[in-house]
């Protein structure tokens, strides 16, 4: 079985891989890494969303070789050393941007990439930026306000609805 | 997923080589291939994947005022790169979600040719050229049908060129849950005429409206429209919409696209 290396939240990571191992099975299958969730076979729930090369990715629709010499970022890789959560993670929790948590990978990693590109979103910025994270739980709306507080904007005027 | 082995070359040549093998299929950004894949509906023995193949990737324009996209330009990379041509970058803007964009290609897209997708309709409705590894394809000799083109085994799409013109809209009518167009409008003004192509409507994919490209070439304006419709018949008729459905939507998106274009 062909080898493959990457570096994975600042750390250097490989394994044995077959052709058809897809990046998420081999985070979370070969490195552990189980942060990163599989919602769907169609490439469509972004529960996988992981970074690759500083761009968002859906981790089971690009195989792991492809990932040879790449920098991955998942959401293990979000919170500081000492479990201080990013302020992305730190905001859903404020502001009950998740309920069951399945998406919150997804959408975090998502989050944090519209925020590398574009760091004070507006609300329609974000929500369509978030066109391929799908959430069964919360309606979207609390996930919206955690972004744009994690962004550093004033959303006490944004109700819960 | 049936077990398959993975190439990875970094040159054009290594990957037409690649290619050359049983069975083999090119892979672009995987984000159509992949959940086939999945599904089973395809069984490649030998996959060769072109991301790591530099000198079909990004975006320039050429001697004669054409904007050339490589076959294995991301649609996040059209979106923040062809300027040049907005109705072209405001269309790769709008493929599926961020994360489609930062892997799907523009010479997957093609090659693929969904009834459904965005990109045939910008190639046909800017009449552009598919360069491949073997020869340079005219816009209207390239598609051929649902999930049919004129392209052979083995052969790589490398470059499209399009032809910038005076003034262009594309206007997509989403289908939410898969994000493809239920239907979508390219409408393009050049010196010499315009061109309307359309997505998402035609059981044979991707057509041009010649009736709705006489109207607007004479006069560029929504008015000009008026009176003209599609039948219904072989438009694609789904849970979605119905074929009469998709034809009254034609006649809309068109609508809009010359009024988006100005
Ligand atoms: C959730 C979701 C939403 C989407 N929404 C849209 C949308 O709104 N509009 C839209 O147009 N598309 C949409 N797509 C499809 C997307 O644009 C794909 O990226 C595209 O159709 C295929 O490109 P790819 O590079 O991923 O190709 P792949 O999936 O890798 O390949 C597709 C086919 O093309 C062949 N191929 C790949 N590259 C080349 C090449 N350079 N030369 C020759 N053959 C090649 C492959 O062998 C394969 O047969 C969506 C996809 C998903 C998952
Ligand atoms: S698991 Fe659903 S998009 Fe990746
Ligand atoms: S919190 Fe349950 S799916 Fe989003």
């Amino acid at each position: 079985m062909p080898e493959v290396s990457m570096t994975v939240n600042g750390k250097p990571a490989k394994g044995q891989i077959e052709g058809r191992t897809l990046l998420v099975d081999f985070l979370r299958d070969t490195l552990g890494l189980t942060g990163t969730h599989v919602g769907c076979d169609t490439s469509q729930c972004g529960a996988c969303v992981v970074h690759v090369d500083g761009r968002a990715v859906k981790a089971c629709t690009m195989f792991a070789a492809e990932a040879e010499g790449a920098e991955i970022r998942t959401i293990e890789g979000m919170a500081e050393p000492d479990g201080t959560l990013h302020p992305i993670q730190a905001a859903f929790r404020e502001h009950h941007g998740l309920q069951c948590g399945f998406c919150t990978p997804g959408m975090v990693m998502s989050a944090a990439a519209l925020l590398a590109e574009n760091p004070t979103p507006t609300e329609a910025e974000v929500r369509d930026y978030l066109e391929g994270n799908i959430c069964r739980c919360t309606g979207y709306h609390n996930i919206v306000k955690a972004i744009l507080a994690a962004s550093g904007q004033d959303v006490s005027r944004i109700a819960a609805e | 997923m049936y077990a398959f082995e993975i190439d990875r070359p970094n040159t054009l040549a290594d990957a037409v080589k690649a290619l050359g093998a049983e069975e083999a299929q090119a892979l672009g950004g995987g984000q159509t291939l992949i959940p086939a894949l999945k599904q089973r509906l395809a069984s490649p023995a030998r996959l060769v994947a072109l991301s790591g193949v530099a000198e079909i990737k990004g975006i320039c324009t050429g001697d004669d005022g054409a904007l050339c996209i490589g076959g294995g330009t991301t649609h996040a990379d059209v979106a923040a790169g062809a300027g040049a041509y907005p109705a072209l970058a405001a269309l790769a803007a709008n493929i599926g979600d961020p994360a489609v964009r930062n892997r799907g290609t523009i010479g997957g897209s093609l090659a693929n040719n969904d009834p459904s997708a965005c990109y045939p309709a910008a190639v046909l409705g800017s009449g552009a050229t598919v360069v491949t590894t073997n020869r340079q394809i005219a816009a209207d000799d390239f598609f051929e049908g649902m999930f049919t083109t004129t392209l052979e085994d083995g052969e790589i799409i490398t470059e499209v060129r399009f032809p910038v013109p005076e003034a262009a809209s594309y206007q997509k009518f989403e289908q939410p849950a898969s994000r493809f167009a239920l239907v979508g409008v390219f409408v393009a003004r050049f010196a010499d005429g315009v061109r309307v192509a359309v997505t998402g409507a035609s059981e044979e994919g991707v057509f041009r409206w010649s009736e709705a490209e006489a109207a607007l070439s004479k006069d560029f304006a929504p008015a000009a429209l008026e009176g003209l419709s599609l039948s219904g018949d072989g438009m694609i008729s789904d849970l979605h919409g119905s074929g009469d459905y998709r034809a009254h939507l034609v006649a809309v998106m068109t609508r809009r696209a010359v009024a988006a274009a100005g």
